[in-house]
C-alpha cells in the first residue's frame, strides 16, 4: 500500500552509470526496489549492480517491457532531455533528484508532464520511498519503519530527521515524498495529501514545509474547504530566515513580499492544522490528534 | 546559494534599451569629478543622481538625489559616495536627465510558482513596492499569465492597456515594451525582470524609470559573460564560503551553526531561537561531508567576529561521522581559537567519530533538542 510506488512498481533509472546513480541503484536493490532496466548514452549492453543498461528508454521497454517509473540522476544540463524521453515513451511517474536544473527549463517540463498526466516528482528531491516495499530516492533508508503516518516534505534531511523523531516515538511511515526544493515542482501539497486522503494505510499526514512560495498557503485553503477529513500536522523551517536571501534550496526565498514564515504558520492554523515549533513536537501534535 | 544573481539598474536598464524599450538618458559616474563630467555631457537642467546598490529600499534610505544645477549636483554626488546603504557602500552612481512625468506605472514579469507559469503584473500604482502594494491594493494588480510553451502574445497587451488607463494609441509602445521583456526573461534566463516606474511622461512615452532584473544563478553555466557578476552582494565571508561552494548567510545573532541540507540547517537555526538564542548564520555543507569540507566550514564558521559559540548538526545517512569530527578537530587546532562548540551528528562510524571528540574535549550529542539547549547554555556563559 502507500501512494504513488509499491513493491510491483517496474522502474528505470536514468543516469544509472554515473557515480550518483550507480551508488543508489545498488541502495534501492538491496530495499527491494523492482529496478528492471537502465539508461546511460553510449554504455548500452553493459550492467550495473546486474541491472541491463540501454542507451534508450525506447530500446529498454523493447527489451524488459513495461516501465511504471523512472528515477533521474543526469547532470542538471541534460535533465530536461531526461524528462521529455521518460514522458514521451509513456513512463507515468518520474522522480527528478537533479539538483541545479534552471529554472526556464523546469518550468516546460514541469507543465509538459502535468499535461500527459504523468505524476512527476521533484526536481531537487530525495525522492519517494513506500515504507518497506520501493524506495526511489536517496534517503537513508533505515530510519524510516512501515507504519501509518504519511510523510509530504520540501526538504531532504530535515525529513529524515522529523522520521527519527516519530519513529523513536513508537509511530511508523506508510510513504515519504520529498516535493522538491525548487521554485517549481510536479507535485504540491495538496496533489499529494490527496492522494495520502484516499490511501486505506495512511491515518494522517505530516507536512514539512519552508519558506518561499505559498505552498503551504496554498494548502491551508484547500484542506479548510476539504471534507472527509484526515488529520495533518505541519512543520515549516526558516523562521529565523532573513527575506530576499535564498537559504540553500532556490526555492527557499522570501521575495515581493510573498513566503514568510508568519504567514505560513497562520494560514495552517487557521485551517486547523497544528504547527510544531520544533522538529521533536510532531510527535506531541500528532498524539494529541489520534486518539 | 546566499545570493541572488541580481543586476545593478544601469545594467538593466542597458539591456532594455538593447531591446528597444525607453530610458532617460543617463550615465555611470564612479567619482564626483565623473559626476561632474555627466552633468556637462547630459546639458538638461536637472539632474536625478541614482546611487547603484543591490539592495531594496533605496529611495527611503536616501539614495536617489535631484540636483538642478551643476554645484548641487557635485555636492549631492558626495553626499552619495560617502554613503552605504543597508551596510552596502556606494560606489557607483546612475546620472540621469529628469524626466517630466504625467503617471508612474508599474510592469513585471516573473515566475509565478503556485500555477507554474510565467505571470506579467501591471498596475496602475507603480513607484511603490510591489510587496506593498500586493498588500495594500491587491486589486489594483493585473496578473496575466504566460504559458511556458506559448509565451508572449499581443493580447496581453491590450488587456494591460486598458488596466493601466492608457489610451488606444499607446498600444504600440506598450506591445514592444511586453514584448521585449519576454525575450529579456528568456534570453537572459531570468527569474524577474521588472519596471517600476515606468513612467508615462508628460509628452506621452513610456520610459522605464528603474529597471531590476534578476538572473536564476542555475541557468549560469551557459551565460558565461554573466557568470563573474555572481556573488556580487556577497559579504566577506560569504565570499570564501561561495567560493568552496557552500551555502550560507550571515544572520545578526552569535550562535554559528553548521549543518547538512538546507532544510534541516533553518530548523537548526530556528530552534536555537525557540530555545532563547540567535543563531548568526546559514550553513549547509551538503550531504556526505568530506573531512577537509568540514574543516573549512568550521573555519568560515569559528572566526567570524559576531559568533561566540558554534553549533554542528550533522544528520548523516551516508556522512561519516569520524570524517566529520576530525574535520572539526582540524579546524580547531589551526584557527587556535578558543569559542565553544557543541556536536550533535549521527551516521555511519558514529562511535568513532564520538570518541575523536571527546578525546579533544568536545561534547557530542545525538539529540538535536540537547545540543541546541547546551550551546545556548554555554553562550549564556552558564557551565
Amino acid at each position: 500500500m502507500g501512494i504513488i510506488v509499491d513493491s510491483r512498481t517496474r522502474v528505470l533509472v536514468q543516469g544509472i552509470t554515473g557515480r550518483e546513480g550507480g551508488f543508489h541503484t545498488k541502495l534501492m536493490l538491496e530495499y527491494g526496489t523492482k529496478i528492471v532496466a537502465g539508461t546511460s548514452p553510449g554504455k548500452g549492453g553493459t550492467y550495473v549492480h546486474g541491472v541491463p543498461v540501454y542507451n534508450s528508454i525506447n530500446e529498454a521497454i523493447r527489451e524488459q517491457g513495461t516501465i511504471d517509473a523512472s528515477i533521474i540522476f543526469v547532470p542538471a544540463r541534460f535533465a530536461s532531455d531526461a524528462v521529455y524521453e521518460a514522458v514521451d515513451n509513456g513512463v507515468k511517474t518520474i522522480v527528478v533528484i537533479t539538483e541545479g536544473i534552471p529554472l526556464h527549463d523546469e518550468l516546460r517540463f514541469v507543465n509538459y508532464a502535468r499535461s500527459r498526466s504523468v505524476t512527476l516528482i521533484g526536481p531537487n528531491t530525495p525522492g519517494i520511498m513506500t515504507v518497506g516495499e520501493a524506495k526511489l530516492g536517496i534517503m537513508p533508508s533505515h530510519v524510516f519503519k512501515p507504519g501509518r503516518i504519511g510523510i509530504v516534505s520540501r526538504s531532504g534531511t530535515l525529513t529524515y530527521e522529523v522520521a527519527r523523531e516519530l519513529i523513536k516515538q513508537g509511530y511508523g511511515v506508510s510513504t515519504v515524498l520529498g516535493l522538491g526544493g525548487d521554485p517549481v515542482t510536479g507535485l504540491d501539497f495538496i496533489d499529494v495529501f490527496k492522494m495520502f486522503s484516499k490511501d486505506d494505510s495512511t491515518d494522517a499526514v505530516v507536512l514539512i514545509g519552508e519558506i518561499g512560495g505559498d505552498a503551504e498557503e496554498r494548502f491551508a485553503r484547500f484542506y479548510s474547504q476539504y471534507d472527509g477529513r484526515k488529520p495533518v500536522v505541519a512543520y515549516i523551517a526558516g523562521r529565523t530566515a532573513p527575506p530576499g536571501k535564498r537559504m540553500g534550496h532556490a526555492g527557499a526565498i522570501i521575495s515581493m513580499g510573498i513566503g514568510d514564515y508568519a504567514s505560513k504558520r497562520s494560514s495552517l492554523e487557521e485551517a486547523g492544522i497544528p504547527v510544531a515549533d520544533t522538529p521533536s513536537q510532531i510527535h506531541q501534535l500528532l498524539s494529541k490528534i489520534l486518539v | 546559494m546566499g545570493s541572488c544573481m541580481k543586476l545593478y539598474e544601469y545594467e538593466g536598464k542597458e539591456i532594455a534599451r538593447k531591446y528597444g524599450i525607453e530610458t532617460p538618458r543617463g550615465i555611470l559616474a564612479t567619482s564626483v569629478e565623473d559626476v561632474d563630467k555627466a552633468y556637462r555631457e547630459l546639458n538638461t537642467g536637472t539632474v536625478v543622481l541614482k546611487s547603484q546598490v543591490l539592495v531594496g529600499g533605496r529611495g527611503l534610505a536616501g539614495g536617489v538625489k535631484k540636483a538642478s544645477n551643476l554645484e548641487e549636483a557635485l555636492t549631492k554626488a558626495r553626499e552619495l559616495f560617502s554613503m552605504s546603504i543597508k551596510g552596502e557602500r556606494v560606489e557607483k552612481i546612475l546620472v540621469e536627465e529628469a524626466v517630466c512625468i504625467s503617471r508612474e506605472l508599474y510592469v513585471s514579469l516573473t515566475v509565478d510558482r503556485a500555477t507554474r507559469k510565467l505571470v506579467y503584473l501591471a498596475s496602475g500604482m507603480g513607484g511603490v513596492e510591489i510587496e506593498e502594494l500586493a498588500r495594500k491594493h491587491p486589486d489594483k494588480i493585473l496578473r496575466i499569465p504566460v504559458d511556458p510553451f506559448i509565451g508572449y502574445s499581443g493580447y496581453m497587451a491590450r488587456h494591460a492597456l486598458g488596466f493601466l488607463g492608457l489610451q488606444w494609441d499607446k498600444l504600440g509602445q506598450l506591445d514592444n515594451i511586453m514584448r521585449a521583456m519576454y525575450k529579456i526573461m528568456m534570453d537572459y534566463d531570468a527569474e524577474l525582470v521588472e519596471f517600476n516606474p515606468l513612467a508615462y511622461t508628460c509628452d506621452g512615452r513610456l520610459t522605464a524609470l528603474d529597471a531590476k532584473i534578476i538572473i536564476d544563478d542555475n541557468s549560469l553555466y551557459r551565460h558565461p559573460d554573466l557568470q563573474p557578476l555572481y556573488g556580487r552582494d556577497a559579504t566577506p565571508y560569504e565570499k570564501v564560503a561561495k567560493q568552496l561552494d557552500f551555502n550560507y548567510v550571515e544572520l545578526d545573532g552569535d550562535i554559528g551553526v553548521i549543518s547538512n541540507g538546507a532544510g534541516l540547517t533553518m530548523a537548526t537555526m530556528d530552534s536555537i531561537l525557540h530555545y532563547g538564542g540567535r543563531p548568526a548564520n546559514f550553513l549547509d555543507i551538503g550531504g556526505g561531508a568530506t573531512r577537509e569540507r568540514v574543516r573549512e566550514a568550521v573555519k568560515i564558521v569559528v572566526t567570524h567576529p559576531r559568533v561566540k559559540a558554534v553549533l554542528v548538526n550533522i544528520f548523516g545517512g551516508i556522512t561519516r561521522c569520524d570524517e566529520v569530527a576530525s574535520g572539526i578537530v582540524e579546524a580547531l587546532s589551526e584557527t587556535k581559537v578558543a569559542k565553544p562548540i557543541v556536536v550533535r551528528m549521527l551516521g555511519t562510524n558514529e562511535e568513532e567519530g564520538r570518541r575523536i571528540l571527546i578525546e579533544h574535549g568536545i561534547t557530542v550529542y545525538t539529540e538535536m533538542d540537547e545540543a541546541v539547549l547546551r550551546i545556548i547554555q554555554l553562550v549564556r556563559g552558564v557551565g
